[in-house]
């Protein structure tokens, strides 16, 4: 059975266009049918129905990825290439990217539900910057000469891994792939990279790009499969010597139990949160209300870092929840691809019932529906923003990552009681802080326990600057020159000149 | 003011734009003060054209016009991202032109259009895509000091407004050493090209323009050094001064800036590099290297290996591989595509080179190849290898930048090395060696800023490159030029500690 394609065109407000693109196995530059012919049903969020089916990869095809990525790395990529030529491939591949802006943008919109526009503006813009970044640091992996003595010369290389497994989530499908690719290409190593079964379109057109962008084949694979087969076959195979992951907390510690398990391979994690987000009395109404929606309703509250646990003080809370409120209220659902649309459907029927299943359980764990709470739409999975007040502690809303536009909204008196019940988590992903005294905000972001403290904003990212978990958010920072180290292991070499023995 | 220049076999000319460069225009001289400069093909010894000459009165426009850009659409007004864009833009543009850069590089420095295409072109476009890369990764630090209470930072700023001073060797070259580094740490430039060679600095500023740098933050202005270059160093609104060129000017730029405003100062100097070939060396090999080493660019490289010392057990062997290799390169007319190196610059040039030979000849040295002149049209001197000299002739120890290589004889390592080290420069070095702990030893000992072990003159973008002694203060290339480009400010921000009055 040959390769399985999807061609579509668009016919919308903001983009009409035509796609077509192979969407098979992608191993060694070459699109296949999946090891055991079958396919997968790529489901449209704004109607349930299917937009198109494309191969899934098995084990068996993870194996013949990795036999493949090894001996590209041997031959035509690691330090067999300068660094210089791997920068100048990256930079191409960002050219690619862009010259494919709007079509990506409208691939990722059709198979993950967010709108056409934020696609634009958050999701391709910041993919093309980290290739862009990454492309940068190519040529400029330095080790270090490391002086010991006069007869004895010790130096440092920091070489790539080989073959190296990634396995990324639904919610930001392209953004997220770049985030693995960037930083692993420009070290030198070949990758098998497992995008979402939810969410595969975007990784699939990409496949087409990396080819043209010159990259030797077998040096990037994509196996679109489950995380119970291909996950698992990544996690565990004793030719890949680093696994990078982002998604739940859950499957993050199958990852790492498998990586212990098979050949205690290099693992790095981007895990969940449950964010808190203080407003500081003296916070600045319209900064606080408009970064707290962004921080919770952004991607439709499908962010690891959604600042979901918002701390109000008490005395700017009741003119902050009204404000808060209207915010809320003002946020439009609708047709991804229509212009005015703020917020498009959850990516998928299981988001959706979890999502509404943490909803229920509010209500019935005696939380107040301020804001929300119900269906929108009667086709599609749409979720109205929805805030919930009067929340105890020990509540699952409260405790758990629900990944939906669900934000609970807490009073609080006392400076230390807040940052005790921030920390208050097994989380750490993220934290924020909303007050005009800077110097307080200072010292808040360096007493809360998380890998990003924000002052006076919210889910703000860079390509230069790391980001990732304390506690069980994660291990291992990725942006910035941090996430470099995740896929360079250091040799040191002692060359000895004149020691006897 | 623009003038056509003739492209040798061919029908076609190259513009060039013949006024002085600032905030993103052309424009003439302000008060006309100094004589426009007679620009010479050193192939065939005819004026190109002429440009304008600079006054002390354009640098200060010049000058002002850099800092008013740094105030306002540079430095911190430009963030890492924007100013990576626009370096690897003009990367892309020289790219694109770099057929038409290379032949009017040839025309006015006489070097062959393959090599300064291929080498200098391709290298200078390599150095601007490096430095591109590392315009949003120039980071501080955060420093823990009373914790709790304060939080230390420092923040790398740029210098600000630069003087860059450039050579005529390399003219491509040595402009994309000294723009890229700048640029990427946010500071503006007044660039004073050779006034032997102005013609590609002036072309690439077109280039500058059309990449979309904002008006001011380049800024060509091609002047006699005594005037430009003199008036850039002395300066009271310039942060830093690059200088790429002579020791004796080099001193002068120090002092200027000394007397001036204290600005920052580095240089890039002369060299009188020694290449020591070990018995146990691979003989066609080094001789390859050895003749790279004092015939690329016609000898005219700061880093020339131009005292050649061979251990005596293969002294009149690899001297005889050598003569070889020497008369193999054809040195003729830069369109020409057997050519391998050009003409030197210029008549002055030519005329100190001629005198270095004479000199070679009266104190004693042995000719083995070369020294006669050409009775033909251009500046052209042929390799030239002095044998069995001793170290106080003139020739060993003053640099001569022609194909003018000296070959002297040393028995032991040790005084290899004292050889070597007995100058006042320390720009490279080079040895040629099987034994890897040789290798080590010797390069340890030698005392210059780059030491190459079994090849010779080969540079790359990401490792650095200077002088030590005379030859030099500084580093470029590498991530080290970024800090010659970069002030530090150290932020101490207390949000947690309350003085007691009196203590």
């Amino acid at each position: 059975m040959s390769t399985t394609s999807f061609t579509h065109e668009f016919n919308t407000e903001s983009f009409k266009g035509k796609v077509s693109f192979p969407t098979g196995v992608f191993i060694d530059g070459k699109f296949s049918a999946g090891g055991d012919n079958t396919t997968i049903d790529v489901i449209n969020p704004t109607n349930g129905k299917v937009i198109t089916s494309i191969a899934e990869g098995t084990a068996a095809d993870v194996d013949r990825a990795v036999q493949v990525a090894k001996r590209t790395y041997e031959k035509s990529w690691g330090l067999n290439v300068p660094g210089a030529e791997r920068g100048r491939l990256l930079n191409r591949l960002a050219d690619l990217m862009e010259k494919h802006f709007d079509e990506l943008a409208a691939l990722e919109a059709l198979d993950n539900g967010k709108t056409f526009n934020w696609a634009k503006a958050a999701d391709l813009t910041m993919s093309v910057a980290t290739i862009r970044y990454y492309a940068g640091w190519a040529d400029k992996i330095h080790g270090q000469v490391i002086e010991t003595s006069e007869d004895k010369l010790a130096y440092t290389r920091h070489e790539p891994f080989g073959v190296v497994g990634q396995i990324i989530p639904w919610n930001f499908p392209l953004m997220m792939m770049s985030w693995k690719l960037g930083p692993a290409l420009a070290t030198g190593n070949t990758i098998v990279l497992k995008p979402s079964e939810f969410t595969p379109l975007t990784a699939l057109r990409m496949c087409t790009i990396i080819n043209e962008a010159g990259f030797p084949p077998g040096t990037v694979n994509v196996i679109v499969g489950y995380g119970n087969t291909v996950g698992q076959a990544i996690s565990e195979h004793m030719g890949i010597d680093k696994v990078a992951f982002t998604g739940s907390t859950l499957v993050g510690r199958k990852v790492m139990e498998a990586a212990a398990k098979s050949n205690l391979k290099n693992v790095t994690l981007e895990l969940g949160g449950k964010s808190p987000n203080i407003v500081m009395n003296d916070a600045d109404l319209e900064t606080a209300v408009n970064w707290s929606s962004h921080g919770i309703f952004w991607n439709h509250g499908q962010a690891c870092c959604a600042g979901s646990r918002i701390f109000v003080q008490s005395g700017i809370y009741d003119k902050f929840l009204k404000a808060f409120t209207e915010k809320t209220l003002s946020l439009k659902l609708g047709d991804p691809f229509a212009e005015d649309s703020y917020q498009g459907p959850q990516v998928s029927k299981i988001q959706y019932d979890r999502i509404m299943d943490f909803i229920d359980s509010g209500k019935k764990q005696g939380a107040k529906v301020h804001v929300g709470g119900e269906r929108f739409g009667h086709e599609g999975y749409w979720i109205q923003p929805t805030i919930f007040t009067n929340t105890t502690p020990d509540m699952r809303i409260v405790q758990e990552e629900i990944f939906g536009p669900v934000g609970v909204v807490i009073k609080f008196e006392d400076e230390e009681d807040v940052l005790r019940q921030a920390n208050d988590t097994l989380y750490g992903l993220a934290a924020a802080v909303f007050t005009k005294d800077i110097t307080r905000g200072i010292q808040f972001a360096h007493k809360l326990q998380a890998g990003t403290a924000w002052i006076n904003c919210v889910n703000q990212l860079h390509p230069n600057v790391p980001f990732g978990g304390y506690k069980q958010s994660g291990v291992g920072r990725e942006l910035g020159e941090y996430a470099l180290n995740n896929y360079t292991n250091v040799k040191a070499v002692h060359v000895n000149l004149g020691h006897t023995i | 003011m623009v003038v056509q220049i003739a492209i040798p076999n061919s029908n076609s000319t190259v513009s060039v734009a013949t006024g002085l460069f600032i905030n993103n225009e052309f424009v003439p001289s302000v008060d006309k003060a100094e004589e426009p400069i007679k620009v010479y093909n050193p192939s065939t010894e005819e004026v190109l054209c002429t440009v304008t000459s600079a006054s002390v009165k354009d640098i200060d426009v010049a000058v002002a016009a850099a800092r008013k850009a740094l105030k306002t659409t540079w430095g911190k007004n430009v963030t890492g991202f924007e100013r990576a864009r626009l370096i690897n833009k003009l990367a892309d543009l020289i790219e694109r032109d770099a057929q038409t850069l290379a032949e009017l590089e040839s025309l006015n420095n006489g070097k062959p259009v393959k090599i300064a295409r291929d080498f200098d072109i391709g290298d200078s476009v390599g150095c601007l895509r490096y430095y591109a890369g590392w315009a949003d990764k120039i980071t501080g630090q955060s420093i823990e000091i009373d914790r709790n209470m304060k939080v230390a930072v420092t923040h790398p700023e740029p210098i600000g407004v630069c003087g860059q001073i450039i050579p005529w060797n390399y003219p491509i070259q040595m402009w994309a050493w000294k723009v890229a580094p700048a640029l990427a740490v946010g500071c503006t430039i007044v660039m004073k090209p050779s006034e032997i060679t102005p013609l590609t600095a002036l072309k690439l500023s077109e280039l500058v323009k059309e990449a979309g740098f904002p008006p001011g933050v380049i800024n060509t202005v091609p002047s006699l050094g005594s005037v430009g270059g003199a008036a850039l160093a002395s300066h009271k609104d310039v942060d830093k001064v690059a200088f790429t060129g002579s020791t004796i000017t080099g001193r002068k730029i120090m002092e200027a800036a000394a007397t001036s405003n204290l600005k920052k100062v580095s240089l890039e100097l002369g060299g009188k590099s020694p290449h020591i070939i070990f018995e146990s060396a691979d003989i066609d090999q080094a001789a390859n290297w050895a003749a790279l080493g004092i015939l690329y660019n016609t000898g005219q490289d700061c880093t020339a290996g131009s005292r050649l010392y061979v251990q005596d057990t293969i002294y009149d062997k690899f001297l005889s591989v050598l003569a070889g290799k020497a008369k193999e390169l054809v040195i003729g007319d830069g369109f020409d595509e057997s050519s391998g190196g050009g003409p030197v610059v210029s008549k002055g040039q030519y005329d100190r080179v001629w005198n270095y030979i004479d000199s070679g000849k009266k104190e004693g040295a042995r000719v083995v190849i070369g020294g006669e002149k050409r009775s033909t049209p251009g500046y052209y001197v042929d390799a030239t290898i002095f044998a069995d000299v001793t170290p106080n002739m003139k020739i060993v120890k003053e640099e001569i930048f022609g194909p003018v290589l000296s070959v002297g004889k040393f028995h032991t390592e040790e005084e290899a090395i004292a050889l070597a080290n007995d100058t006042t420069y320390g720009l490279a070095a080079g040895l040629h060696s099987t034994d890897s702990s040789q290798c080590h030893r010797v390069s340890t000992a030698l005392e210059a800023g780059t030491v190459w072990v079994n090849q010779y003159n080969v540079l790359y973008n990401n490792v650095p490159f200077g002088g030590k002694k005379q030859s030099g203060i500084g580093r470029e290339l590498g991530s080290q030029a970024l800090d010659e480009y970069i002030s530090t400010k150290a932020v101490h921000w207390n949000y947690g500690e309350k003085l007691d009055w009196p203590l």
